[in-house]
């Protein structure tokens, strides 16, 4: 079904960013536009994901070009679903923006490129063109380049120059493999592909293809021996560009081989084996990295990498069941990500500090806000009913029933260090005393109401989404079901695409 | 002509992943812009070449008499040129801020102990 309102999310930050391109410098005005902007961002997906949801996929044809020719946007569940969560990550993050980021950050651009940066995450999520795909990765990391940057500390530099340099990297691989790809099929379009592939004569040709593009978005998404560039950068920016990168950045990698691969490139033996290596590996490597890190944020980056194995290994097992797994911890982690370093920034502002040795005392001085926080971090854990815990009841059923015994001991050895971990951070920031003879700095205790509220209300907002996932799993993994079906059997997907055709 | 394409589609590839696994910043750089202008001339390849057709088949043609040259492989090469021009000119600043930062061109020198800021 044709369906112009498919680039409203996509149009929405883009005008939201140009406004505030006129507001140039006016500080006070950008963070009410940015605000207003991202939540009626909010609004649009839900209007979107509500019009799949009961329509079933939704086209569009840029320019009116039939289907192959053209650039075509799609929106299906899986990128309908990932546009509404972005959005409210989104939301979240621009609220707490205009109080955690610092008025010199302001002032050279930080929220124009902010809303292009989310502009190109939900542009890259409804493409349905595989070189527009690209584009939309590179609207992506040219804006995180200058987030990353932005404030020109040393530091910050140093983990941008690793940053900018495997991101370029990852892009050229992928440029490579799209190059590889029209060459041998003649098709951009990713339905049509889907189709043209298989009429390749020369399938080793494709399997090398498709390396290419695990190997770019395996940079992107931060798999195994690709993912150093990650904590070595994302403890430099601000906390609201970290949660913008940590939350998201990674899982626009996910999802392109969640879209690559089941569509295109549909994984065999070898290249799930491969996937299944990886997942365990990636597991393995960032929960042991996780171990040792005594910085939140550094923490933090290991546990985003520890994660993503998760997702890779329900890849790799490319079932339904595993499929559902993954996608419901997509969504899960793409929220709880975002909140995490949301409240590392938050713990920032009322400690000035984020290294667990000197940090202390934040229960007895905020209680409240202690017990909010505590809920996420209980859902990151994956206690029952909170949204952590579901995912992983199904990724384990399925790899036990496939008989991928590393990967349940991966999964479950990185549950158990990432539960390590957050009790060891509770113990450290919150329960125990604040350490002797440490200058502490109060940001957040002398603010003004208002302030305090746009620090604490993000987060609390990204939590509210967390619980009412976890407890209302049930509409959760009815949707997770319908997005697998969806990627297992992607007849219904080529058929949107390639059907108008002949009308 | 495909032949010496393929040639210099490799020693741009080899040149620019050896260029990146060298410590310096600017041949970090170079070698980036390397691998960026292998992956356009790929493209261009894959594209097939032909020479001397238009872009353009005959409104009156019932099938494909004749190959016509592609013109997608070029709009694609022209958008990924653009791209990596202005990545380039990115990292081109990013590189020469850190240098003034730091005064050091080896990348090995890009680990200053972790430091509490922000």
């Amino acid at each position: 079904m044709i369906d112009n309102n498919i680039l409203g999310p996509v149009f929405i930050h883009l005008f939201t960013g140009i406004l505030q391109l006129i507001a140039w410098r006016k500080t006070v005005t950008q963070r009410f536009i940015s605000g207003i902007g991202s939540f009626l961002g909010v609004l649009i997906a839900i209007r979107l994901f509500t019009k799949v949801n009961s329509d079933g996929i939704l086209t569009l044809n840029a320019a009116n070009w039939d289907a192959p020719f053209g650039i075509v946007f799609v929106a299906d569940l899986l990128s309908s679903t990932l546009v509404l969560i972005t959005s409210i990550a989104a939301f979240a993050v621009s609220l707490f923006s205009s109080t955690g980021i610092s008025r010199q950050r302001m002032l050279y651009g930080y929220f124009p490129i902010f809303h292009f940066l989310v502009m190109g995450l939900n542009g890259a999520f409804l493409t349905g063109d595989i070189f527009n795909l690209y584009v939309w990765f590179e609207v992506i990391i040219i804006s995180s380049f200058v987030l990353m940057t932005l404030g020109g500390r040393k530091t910050q530099l140093e983990g941008a120059v690793k940053y900018m340099a495997l991101n370029i990297l990852a892009s050229t691989f992928f440029l490579t493999g799209v190059g590889i790809l029209y060459g041998i099929t003649g098709s951009l379009n990713m339905a049509d592909l889907s189709e043209k592939i298989k009429m390749v004569n020369n399938q080793f040709l494709v399997g090398i293809t498709s390396a290419f593009f695990l190997l770019g978005f395996g940079i992107k998404s931060a798999v195994f021996p690709l993912y150093y560039w990650l904590p070595s950068s994302y403890h430099t920016p601000p906390s609201a560009v970290a949660a913008t990168f940590g939350g998201l950045l990674t899982k626009v990698g996910i999802y392109a081989m969640l879209r690559v691969f089941s569509l295109i490139f549909i994984p065999d033996d070898f290249t799930k084996q491969l996937l299944m290596v990886l997942a365990v590996l990636t597991i393995f490597t960032g929960s042991m990295g996780a171990l040792i890190k005594l910085n939140i944020r550094r923490l933090f980056s290991y546990l985003i990498v520890c994660h993503i194995g998760f997702m890779i290994g329900g890849i790799g097992m490319f079932t339904k069941v595993a499929l559902i797994g993954t996608l419901f911890y997509l969504f899960h982690d793409i929220l709880v990500k975002t909140n995490m370093f949301l409240i590392a920034g938050l713990i920032r502002q009322m400690r000035g500090t984020m290294d667990l040795k000197s940090l202390g005392g934040l229960y007895a001085q905020y209680p409240k806000i202690s017990l909010l926080i505590v809920l996420v971090l209980f859902s990151l854990v994956g206690i029952p009913p909170l949204s952590g815990f579901w995912p992983k009841v199904f990724l384990i059923k399925d790899a036990y029933a496939h008989g991928e015994y590393a990967y349940i001991f991966a999964l479950i050895l990185g549950s158990f260090v990432t539960l390590f971990v957050i009790a060891r951070m509770w113990s450290e920031a919150f329960w125990k005393n604040v350490p002797e003879g440490n200058e502490l700095e109060d940001k957040f205790e002398p603010m003004p109401l208002a302030r305090k509220i746009l620090l604490v209300l993000p987060i609390g907002i990204l939590a509210l989404v967390t619980i009412y996932i976890g407890l209302n799993a049930n509409f959760v993994i009815t949707l997770a079901d319908n997005i697998a079906d969806q990627l297992i059997d992607t007849k219904p997907y080529i058929e949107a695409v390639l059907k108008q055709k002949q009308n | 002509m495909e032949f010496f394409l393929v040639i210099l589609i490799g020693l741009f590839y080899g040149a620019g992943v050896y260029l990146i696994l060298r410590r310096s910043m600017v041949k970090l750089l170079l070698g980036i812009m390397f691998l960026g202008t292998g992956a356009n001339i790929l493209i261009f390849l894959l594209g097939g070449i032909v020479k001397g057709k238009p872009p353009v088949i005959d409104e009156t043609a019932k099938m494909f008499q004749d190959i016509y040259a592609d013109p997608i492989p070029q709009s694609l090469i022209l958008t990924a040129i653009v791209i990596s021009f202005a990545l380039t000119a990115f990292a081109i600043v990013l590189l020469k801020r850190f240098y003034a930062l730091a005064n050091t061109d080896d990348l090995d020198d890009l680990n200053t102990p972790e430091e509490e800021d922000i």
